[in-house]
């Protein structure tokens, strides 16, 4: 399976830019001078197993997480900062939270924003079609709080859309998934990329689900960073170069297998269970 | 029932139960049932200050409150939540027991102050508590999509620049002021039954926020209705009335909730389907 | 040593039952207290007190002895709540504030046909606020045995006890009968605030049960070395506040004495806001000792731009 590369066309700013940060939390550096962009309408995977610093970077590019070194850059076309939507992973709502789904998409037009508004039509219509764009017309007025957990995926990436931001951000959404379910996300947040011209990034432990739509990847390992397209990345002697030891990548039925074997030097240690990825 | 002298608690009732319906709601979303009940503690603290000193006493109840509040927001951050509730909650009250060892008040006054008392609410006093309430409900407008937003998806609302912390004050601030202008009537120790009682059992019923407040605000009327009615016609205090009457409120609605469940969801059947 | 100790301190026979009776209420109290906060489940303390004082204006009514009434309402109350209550956090504080708010209400009752309908006066204060200095010295051997009682179930039921209260799934799959053990916290529980609640009254069982616990659980991570400071800082606070409470008659001119109840839980709060400071500047310094970078092991190769 070959990556899509970028059309062609005149150079333009990138929306996402990271250009070598790194975050020390108590004396770790959980970050190392990582640096990669991301463009508009390219679906960019951040990969790396538990604890190697996605959902820190995740956190640095919303602004959420202060830099210790280096700079990133979110860029909206008309120049205003932070257009960025956020689909943050666990999300644990009350069952009886009176809120139906189309209430929580609403809330994602000027839910930041003092005052509250009174209902219009455009409004709603707007809600509708963002529903509609991520195949939740069904259980639109079901209450968030009962929803299975891609239905609540779907409703919280049309919150996220709705906003009209030009970078898409999940963190960890097919996590706790089951496959199906995962491919259906994976194949609406393609689908939201290309024809919306958003750029997306989302965080994973898994490349396999992610394989058939990659445009580029971001593959962390203890806070340092490789990217590329897959072909660049995902091989033995980049690995072993990011890891820090050997590192055997096999390709099996099209699947990627990455097998990083027990940490050879007590600084890098990476537990064998956490870094073998199986499609 | 409702001539002379009663005309003033039909009146402060209908203001307090408005009040709680709505500030409540956000109570029962935010899970700050505890705040809820600690923070008129420090109003009765204030209140027994303010006599202690012959100050006015509203302005004592919200004095002290809003300071309980403040002190429980900002140590909340750094502490546990339910530690520093726990904290200031019996600071406020031994602080309201030091305040009443110094003063002549007579134990009717005491209990007046904890558990409600129908006609506690003077002519005098109606403008500023309506005031007050009127204050407690413009700023719970003006919060509106950030307390939804913040209260439901916390992570999210970070994301998208709403400082949760500084809501977080803002509406323990609101809850402060909302139990200041309620205390009067409905007493310090049960206020927060109204906030909690009454939007429980909206949120069970209603499924999208506009309704919830409204039933909230329409089932804490009836509660504040029905208790100063039996709180009249029995004599007993008016916080029994209310502390019973929110209690039932929420068990039916839970109640019929989860009958209603039961009786749509018919008993599963296991289905054999036909293999491919 | 007088400007310490006022006369007649050491002598008085109501100072010696505050004392013990403050000093094994304190020890009791922070022992479940430590569980207690580690669960996250203050409110549910400070609701059983309340609760603890409903049964206790009850008993007055009926003139049976306070001490039954506390405790059956301790009791009543925290199976109320678990009735009620539910798994999810924020659906199990709601469950204990309605159950609260329903037994404050009964409590006014009780009390108001106390006042009304016996000759008692103040029986609101002396519920709800307590006396340290006023309880009966009959009571001390009920409240020793007791407390020795709780103490001697939560040793036993320790290590089980810290398991649920940390990771209940691990608990569970290694075997524990976590229903069990829940049920068997709560029953100590309530019976040590109901205990509590009598001996020192509503506030400060609150007070003694989350303050000293909660101090001692920022200062150590150790469960055994938590719950044995938790004791110490109990007792230590109490007795001072005892001691504050009887100085404070002869303080100044005209000075009404302070309430011992605000003497004591003056200190927990303090004691606890203190502790805070100091575990934040010692996680400063734990910080700064640090080195803040490491070698890079491997080079590094960033592939960059789009």
């Amino acid at each position: 399976m070959t990556a899509r590369s970028l059309t062609e066309g005149p150079p333009v700013a990138p929306v996402l830019a990271v250009d070598h940060a790194s975050v020390v939390l108590a004396g770790r550096r959980v970050l190392d001078e990582v640096s990669f962009t991301v463009a508009a309408g390219q679906f960019t995977g951040l990969i790396g197993s538990n604890g190697a610093g996605k959902t820190t970077l995740l956190r640095a590019i919303l602004g959420l997480q202060r830099l210790s070194g280096g700079r990133i850059d979110v860029a909206d076309g008309s120049g205003r900062h932070r257009a960025i939507g956020y689909v943050p992973q666990k999300v644990v709502l009350d069952p009886d939270l009176p809120m139906r789904a189309r209430d929580m998409v609403e809330l994602g037009i000027g839910g930041n924003r003092l005052g509250f508004s009174l209902p219009s039509r455009a409004r709603r219509a707007r809600v509708d079609e963002l529903l509609a764009a991520v195949g939740a017309q069904g259980f639109a007025d079901s209450r968030v709080g009962r929803l299975s957990g891609g239905e609540l995926q779907r409703i919280l990436i049309a919150h996220a859309l709705i906003g009209q931001p030009r970078l898409l951000l999940l963190d960890e959404p097919l996590a706790n998934l089951d496959l199906s379910s995962g491919q259906e996300v994976v194949e609406l947040l393609h689908r939201i990329a290309t024809e919306h011209q958003v750029a997306v990034l989302l965080s994973a432990h898994e490349i396999n689900p992610l394989l058939p739509v990659l445009d580029r990847l971001v593959y962390l390992a203890d806070g340092r960073a490789v990217t590329g397209t897959v072909d660049e990345v995902v091989r033995s002697d980049v690995l072993s170069a990011l890891y820090g030891h050997h590192v055997d990548v096999l390709r099996v039925h099209g699947r990627v297998l990455v097998v990083v074997g027990p940490g050879s030097d007590d600084g890098d240690k990476v537990a064998p269970h956490d870094a073998i990825e199986v499609g | 029932m409702f001539s002379g002298f009663m005309t003033n608690a039909w009146i402060v009732a209908t203001m307090v139960a408005v009040v709680a319906g709505v500030v409540g709601l956000f109570v029962v979303l935010r899970g700050d049932a505890f705040p809820a009940h600690a923070i008129p503690n420090g109003a009765f603290a204030g209140a027994a200050g303010a006599a202690l000193i012959g100050a006015n006493e509203l302005l004592g109840l919200g004095v002290f409150a809003v300071a309980a509040a403040l002190t429980i927001g900002w140590l909340g951050r750094r502490g546990r939540h339910d530690v520093v509730t726990a904290l200031a909650l019996v600071m406020m009250l031994a602080l309201g027991a030091a305040f009443l060892s110094h003063t002549t008040e007579y134990s009717q006054e005491i209990f007046s102050l904890l558990f409600g008392e129908v006609l506690g609410v003077s002519t005098t006093a109606l403008a500023p508590v309506a005031l007050l309430g009127a204050g407690c409900l413009i700023a719970v407008g003006a919060l509106y999509r950030p307390l939804l937003l913040s209260s439901s998806l916390p992570d999210v609302a970070a994301a998208r620049g709403v400082h949760n912390h500084l809501i977080e004050m803002a509406f323990l601030v609101i809850l402060a002021l909302a139990t200041a202008m309620t205390v009067p009537v409905v007493g310090s120790l049960l206020i927060f039954s109204l906030m909690v009682g009454p939007p429980a059992a909206a949120r069970v019923l209603a499924s999208r926020p506009s309704r919830a407040i409204t039933l909230s605000v329409a089932i804490a009327l009836l509660t504040a209705w029905f208790s100063i009615a039996s709180s009249y016609w029995s004599n007993w205090p008016i916080g029994f009335f209310v502390g019973v009457y929110s209690a039932a409120v929420y068990g039916v609605a839970k109640g019929g909730a989860l009958l209603h469940a039961r009786l749509r969801a018919p008993t599963p059947v296991l289905a054999v389907s036909a293999a491919a | 040593m007088s400007w310490l100790f006022e006369p007649g301190f050491f002598s008085s026979a109501q100072v010696h039952t505050a004392l013990i009776i403050g000093g094994v209420t304190a020890v009791v109290s922070a022992s479940i207290g430590v569980f207690t906060v580690i669960r996250g489940q203050s409110f549910a303390g400070h609701a059983l007190t309340d609760t603890a004082a409903t049964g206790g204006s009850a008993a007055v009514l009926v003139s049976i002895n306070p001490l039954v009434g506390f405790l059956a309402g301790a009791v009543l109350g925290a199976g109320a709540m678990e009735a009620v209550g539910v798994r999810h956090v924020r659906s199990r504080d709601l469950a204990t504030g309605i159950v609260l708010g329903a037994s404050i209400g009964l409590a006014s009752l009780f009390l108001y046909l106390t006042t009304t309908t016996t000759a008692t006066t103040g029986a609101t204060q002396e519920i709800l606020f307590g006396s340290i200095f006023v309880t009966a010295p009959s009571t001390v051997p009920v409240v020793i045995v007791f407390g020795v009682l709780a103490v001697l179930v939560v040793a036993a039921g320790f290590r089980p006890l810290l398991l649920t209260s940390i990771d209940p799934d691990l608990a569970a799959a290694s075997g524990l009968r976590v229903g069990v053990v829940e049920l068997a916290y709560m029953a100590a529980l309530a019976f040590a605030v109901g205990l509590s609640s009598i001996a020192v009254g509503a506030i400060l069982s609150t007070a003694l049960l989350i303050g000293p616990a909660a101090t001692a659980l920022r200062l150590t991570k150790r469960i055994v070395a938590a719950v044995a400071l938790a004791a110490g800082l109990g007792v230590a606070t109490t007795w001072l506040g005892i001691l504050v409470a009887y100085d404070s008659a002869d303080w100044g001119a005209g000075h009404d004495t302070l309430p011992v109840s605000f003497c004591i839980v003056g200190l927990v709060f303090v004691l606890y806001l203190v502790s805070g400071l100091a575990f934040r500047v010692s996680e400063g310094a734990r910080a700064a000792r640090r080195s803040p970078s490491r070698p890079g092991a491997a080079p590094r190769m960033s592939s960059g731009s789009s």
